[in-house]
């Protein structure tokens, strides 16, 4: 069996990350969804919000756990399949994950014993008070790895000394040129995602005509939110597209499928990249849009794939196809959040059961378009690891293929288990919905562990 | 500046020992709880174990981040000769976490708890016993040609680190029971110390047998301890090994309930340091030192600026949760 040890690095590393992102965006945007619902329930003293909170504690819970286990399983593969790297750029890298750990690990998972655990044991400030910290854990955790990971896109601050990464400013490298965009980009992202499962599983109550209450509050709130962050999005999303065009341009250049860069660009709604003939098989385009778009300009260049050499491109068709699932995701979130306001404002959003429906099927929207936003900026580094520094051949582990190969296969049948699991308790979960009011006057919420296992017909 | 970069390294390594012993200690008891699970009767004592740590096995799991992250920030050369070398047991004690981890959830939301019951026996016993392995790997030593490992996929599994491997799984139950005596009354408390002596002989006997084998296998090692003027300063170690060994005993017979758990921590440190003075100066025996893996001193001496912030705000709200949730477990906490 001939195993491609660089390969199977790339799609180990790829698996895991993609499995691992799918929690912390969940998990950034459901922290503040839970402090905000807090500082509503400390401020008002209505109970639907400290229902509403409990009910998402346990949805976060199971969540957490997902993302913490599958985070672990990514600091530790720094080390067992990109070695090299680890020992080319850890003087750079290194520190940032050491600040992600100190800042934002250990906050996360200690207030989060409080906030799963400790509602019987402090005043609803403090329990409050624990969900923002773990919120601002979260968010935390996101700037230091996003700050490693762009730059590794945009390297700079540092010195090759001794064929090792030495940092000269520290500033430089935590503030790359890309990270501000990239950071920008991944929290909306992680917010934008939480709001449509907060409106698809507020929309899925009315839809089967029970906890109304807190049905229309979520439908409410997330609509609010969804309303803002959605456009927000395209316009963060644009300027960093710009920012890459100016640090990454062969990446752009395959997010266009744009070949020849002499000729203005243009933007291509669908097309079928041909990666060994050098150009697209079919074309639907948009005359000079992308010009447009990158340049403001009818006959703005943009550098084409065809200006450097294959073994410097990355592989377009992937890049290509997961920039457009994104953006098309993308606008339809736009498109449910206007639409939405709207119902709102005419007063039918709670009636409109169309649009309810359709919101309660695409709860998974965000996610979708997260993972697919990370293929295209990932991929569209390729063949770099560290941009125009070190390629990705070059950074792996002295270790044979097979072993990547059976430890792959470990991983993807731990993780299908593990995910498949965590759906379907969740779902429950949703099923199950809010306690409501009136049956627990004790501040100990049921006073039984299984209560939440207990079949969905229980109460309804 | 020469004088910092022969300090800085140390101090690195002094904090990695002891984010090493911080993990050892705190996941250990919880890790240990899960080796304990199949000697209990039923789901309800379960219930109740698992409610010692529910709140904490987190925080302590952060410690095995910051361990591995520690390495990577400080001595970067060092973790990129470990972590190919002791590829397989690194991943199957990740693999094992994952299932043990969604256990603390997965269980109390599923309908029958008895499948991930034995999911989270399996994978703390699982994670443990890799854990010990991995420590034996690294200190029967790893094949290193031009500071990068250049050994083979299998080097790590010799019969010295399977007995490290087992050495571990009892040390954490060790840690398990006394905990649990602690934390908890009635039926799981009483079981917790009758088990507490059974394992405390397990412990000393592996105990005992890792320190006949490690300077039999390794001359190395054997120089450091029994060469003269060396043995005077170090015979201490197993002397006091033994004292507290007998005093944990002691206190196991007297019901007492916090001492026990001290003094297994205390069996565990002293190990360890038995450990620590068998590598000084290795990071990656028997070749490179914590000076040749080093990160560069601006490197260090900016992560250090933060740690000494941020770590003892670590420590401060890690204490005031592990004071929150003080005392025995009340029945039927939880958010569920």
């Amino acid at each position: 069996m001939d195993a491609d040890p660089v390969l199977l690095a790339r799609l180990q590393f790829a698996f895991t990350v993609v499995f691992h992102i799918i929690f912390p965006s969940f998990t950034i945007g459901l922290s503040a969804w839970l402090a905000t619902l807090g500082g509503l329930w400390v401020y008002t003293g209505e109970e639907r919000y400290q229902l509403l909170m409990r009910f998402w504690v346990k949805i976060f819970a199971v969540s957490f756990g997902m993302g913490v286990v599958s985070g672990i399983v990514l600091s530790y593969q720094f080390g067992t399949n990109w070695s090299r790297f680890s020992a080319f750029s850890g003087d750079v890298i290194g520190p940032l994950l050491g600040y992600e750990v100190l800042a934002a690990f250990f906050l996360e998972a200690t207030f989060l014993g409080i906030l799963l655990f400790g509602f019987s044991r402090v005043p609803p400030w403090l329990y409050t008070l624990s969900a923002a910290v773990v919120a601002f854990g979260t968010m935390s955790s996101a700037f230091w790895i996003l700050a490693a990971n762009s730059w590794m896109h945009t390297p700079v601050g540092y010195a090759v000394q001794n064929g090792v990464a030495v940092p000269v400013d520290w500033l430089q490298i935590i503030f790359n040129p890309s990270f501000p965009y990239r950071f920008a980009h991944m929290l909306n992202a992680a917010y934008l995602t939480t709001a449509f499962v907060v409106l698809g599983v507020g929309a899925r109550f009315l839809l089967e005509g029970r906890h109304l209450s807190e049905g229309r509050t979520m439908l409410r709130m997330a609509i609010g939110l969804a309303v803002v962050l959605a456009p927000l999005q395209l316009f963060i999303g644009d300027q960093h597209g710009l920012n890459t065009l100016e640090h990454q341009p062969i990446k752009v250049a395959a997010m266009e499928g744009h070949w020849d860069g002499s000729k203005p660009a243009d933007f291509h709604i669908f097309a079928w990249p041909d990666e060994k003939a050098g150009k697209n098989r079919f074309e639907i385009s948009i005359p000079r849009g992308s010009s447009i778009i990158l340049t403001h300009s009818l006959d703005g260049l943009i550098p084409g794939l065809l200006s450097v050499p294959p073994d410097q491109r990355p592989p377009v068709t992937i890049v290509f196809f997961a920039f457009r699932i994104m953006l098309a995701l993308g606008f339809f979130m736009i498109a449910a959040a206007l639409y939405g306001a709207f119902l709102w404002w005419r007063g039918t959003l709670f009636e409109a059961r169309w649009f309810l429906r359709v919101v309660a099927n695409t709860w998974w929207a965000g996610f979708v378009a997260v993972i697919a936003g990370w293929v295209v900026t990932e991929s569209g580094r390729q063949p770099w690891l560290i941009y125009n520094v070190m390629r990705t051949a070059d950074g792996i582990s002295p270790v044979p293929g097979a072993t990547v190969l059976g430890t792959l296969a470990l991983f993807i049948v731990a993780y299908g288990i593990v995910f498949s699991f965590g759906i379907y308790y969740m779902n429950r979960l949703i099923k199950h919905g809010p306690d409501s009011g009136g049956h627990h006057d004790a501040p100990n919420f049921s006073g039984n562990p299984l209560a939440a296992a207990q079949p969905a017909n229980r109460e309804h | 500046m020469a004088s910092m970069e022969m300090y800085l390294p140390l101090i690195w390594a002094a904090l990695i020992g002891v984010s090493v012993a911080m993990y050892i200690i705190l996941d250990g008891f919880d890790l240990g709880i899960g080796v304990l699970f199949p000697f209990t009767k039923s789901e309800t004592e379960r219930d109740q174990m698992m409610r010692t740590i529910a709140p904490f096995w987190d925080g302590n799991e952060t410690w095995l981040i910051l361990g591995g992250v520690g390495l990577f920030v400080a001595f970067p050369r060092a973790y990129a000769a470990i972590m190919p070398a002791l590829y397989i047991p690194v991943i199957v004690m990740l693999v094992a976490l994952v299932f043990r981890g969604v256990a603390f959830e997965f269980r109390t939301v599923s309908r029958s708890k008895r499948g991930w019951s034995f999911s989270f026996a399996l994978g703390s016993t699982i994670a443990t016993f890799a854990q010990g392995v991995i420590l034996g790997g690294l200190v029967q030593g790893i094949e290193v040609s031009n500071r990068e490992f250049s050994g083979g996929p299998f080097d790590w599994a010799t019969p010295f680190s399977f007995l490290c491997g087992v050495s571990l799984v009892a040390g954490y139950a060790l840690l398990g029971t006394t905990w649990l005596h602690m934390k908890t009354d009635g039926e799981v408390a009483a079981r917790a110390q009758r088990q507490a002596k059974y394992w405390l002989i397990t412990v000393l006997f592996f105990m005992a047998a890792v320190s006949v084998y490690t300077p039999i296998a390794e001359p190395r090692i054997a120089a450091r301890w029994f060469s003269l003027p060396n043995f005077y300063f170090l015979w201490p170690v197993p002397t006091i090994t033994a004292l507290v060994a007998f005093a944990c005993w002691h206190w196991i017979e007297r019901d007492r309930e916090v001492p026990p758990f001290l003094a297994s921590i205390a069996l565990f440190m002293l190990g360890y340091i038995g450990l620590v003075i068998s590598n000084y100066p290795y990071l990656v025996p028997p070749s490179l030192t914590i000076w040749d893996t080093a990160a560069s001193a601006s490197s260090q001496v900016f992560m250090l600026i933060g740690t000494l912030f941020l770590l003892p705000m670590v420590l401060g709200y890690i204490i005031f949760v592990y004071w929150l949730f003080r005392g025995k477990v009340r029945e039927g906490e939880s958010y569920h």
